[in-house]
């Protein structure tokens, strides 16, 4: 059936119902036109996904809030709540084929679900002024709303029944369930609502990781090689090389270890404590960066492998406990204990990594 | 997967649940589960603060001090003071989420 307003709005038993306005809608009158969409991705959508999941095109990726058409919807099709992060919406529209529903997309600046449920962006008061914003009362005959389980940290249920006449259904956490737990009655087995974090979720994490860690390389490689290229007769390219190889080595083994090695082992290496975790890891890497670049047995330079043992474990555990912003079971209470055990040792074990770095270069100039 | 054993600040008063169910619908780490038409902790360990229970329990028998798990945006609050978020919206955001 064809959607027409003008017609629901005239049923009474629409107007009874008609929500208390609590805020003043912000946006213009232009998001209460109903946008088209489907369950099927172009190339655009796909190149799109990449980029979103390894370059900063991410913080740019959103969609226009408000209502979708997916489908032939009509007065009694279910409304399904979402983000306005591109990829969370194009997720969700491509678990959908064959459906005829509402997408309500909230403005959420950008930011997915589970993140802007957390900052209160996919929250109670957005929720409600999208609904009446779009005038969902006159769209649809029933009084549901099917809102991402993940939206929960900022949805209060109960509030939103209170203030906008709709009944909250926390759907599945994943958008590939949708299709069976409609087919269920609105109803999520358990199975529907945990969250997983399994190897190809931590694969997909990773870019993120060693990306920006990459961008902190120079800070550490351009003060390196100029100190190995001060000489008494002036700047020397040879010597930069030479002396500065074996550091610039060792950071990019620790990024490596901390940005990639540790989250995609993350179950299989012992402790619970990323901060431990990436530290063996690096350990490893040492071990393995050192004995194979013949460092352990390099008498002319015997700081170095002292600096590795150091270096890497501490950088990679550093790294690896920045992973904890990109899992999905960490809480602040205990990426706080293990800051407050870790932050005091990285800074003593930097301050010592600095002088033995010097004491390297002193010594190859002959003085130790 | 499981992180750091009994750090979580989730607080439950059982007197005051009224056996709605809720949490168990809405917590990702299957923490609660329903006994005598009461909420009770399965593992507790597993919370992991989102505060999804504790906004959506209107007897306000569970609490949680809310925040994000994430190193990157607490260094960051310690550095400039500011409210620990996730900085998913900031091009310097890092990993997270």
């Amino acid at each position: 059936m064809k959607f027409t307003p003008v017609q629901k709005s005239a049923n009474p038993e629409f107007l009874l119902i008609n929500p208390v306005r609590i805020s003043p809608s912000t946006s213009s009158t232009s998001t209460r036109k109903i946008m088209e969409t489907s369950s099927v991705w172009s190339w655009k959508d796909y190149v799109g996904q990449i980029l979103a999941r390894t370059t900063s095109a991410r913080n740019t990726y959103l969609v226009q809030p408000g209502l979708y058409r997916l489908g032939n919807p009509d007065e009694s099709s279910l409304v399904l709540a979402s983000a306005n992060y591109k990829l969370s919406f194009d997720k969700l529209r491509k678990s959908l084929p064959g459906q005829n529903l509402w997408i309500l997309v909230l403005d959420t600046k950008g930011v997915n679900v589970w993140c802007a449920a957390g900052k209160g962006t996919f929250g109670t008061g957005e929720l409600i002024r999208q609904i009446q914003n779009v005038r969902l009362d006159l769209i649809v005959r029933h009084r549901k709303i099917i809102v991402p389980q993940l939206g929960a940290p900022g949805i209060k249920a109960s509030e939103v029944r209170k203030l906008s006449g709709f009944s909250v259904i926390f759907g599945p956490v994943y958008a590939r369930d949708i299709i069976e737990f409609i087919r269920l009655g609105l109803k999520a087995p358990d199975y529907m609502r945990k969250i997983h974090f399994n190897f190809v979720d931590r694969i997909i994490l990773t870019p993120m990781e060693f990306i920006p860690a990459f961008r902190y390389f120079p800070w550490f490689a351009l003060p390196v090689i100029f100190l190995f290229s001060l000489k008494s007769s002036g700047l020397m390219f040879h010597d930069a090389i030479l002396g500065s190889t074996p550091y610039l080595i060792s950071a990019l083994a620790s990024i490596f270890a901390g940005a990639f090695a540790t989250p995609v082992l993350l179950p299989f290496i012992p402790t619970k404590s990323f901060s431990i975790k990436g530290w063996i890891v690096g350990l490893i890497m040492a071990l393995t960066v050192s004995s194979s670049m013949g460092w352990l047995t390099a008498d002319s330079r015997f700081l170095l492998p002292v600096f590795v043992f150091i270096f890497i474990p501490a950088m990679s555990s550093f790294i690896a406990l920045q992973f904890t912003g990109s899992t999905t079971f960490t809480s602040m209470s205990g990426v706080k204990k293990e800051l407050r055990y870790a932050l005091p040792v990285y800074k003593i074990l930097a301050a010592i990594c600095i002088l033995l770095v010097i004491a390297d270069k002193i010594h190859m100039e002959g003085y130790l | 997967m499981k992180y750091l054993l009994d750090v979580t600040t989730l607080a439950y008063k059982e007197e005051l649940c009224t056996g709605c169910k809720k949490c168990t619908e809405v917590c990702p780490h299957g923490v609660f589960a329903m006994e005598n038409k009461k909420a009770r902790f399965i593992d507790r360990d597993r919370c992991m603060e989102c505060g999804a229970c504790a906004l959506n329990c209107d007897s306000m028998a569970l609490t949680v001090e809310t925040g994000v798990g994430c190193s990157a945006a607490i260094l960051k609050s310690m550095i400039t003071g500011s409210p620990a978020t996730c900085g998913c919206d900031s091009p310097n955001s890092g990993g997270c989420c």
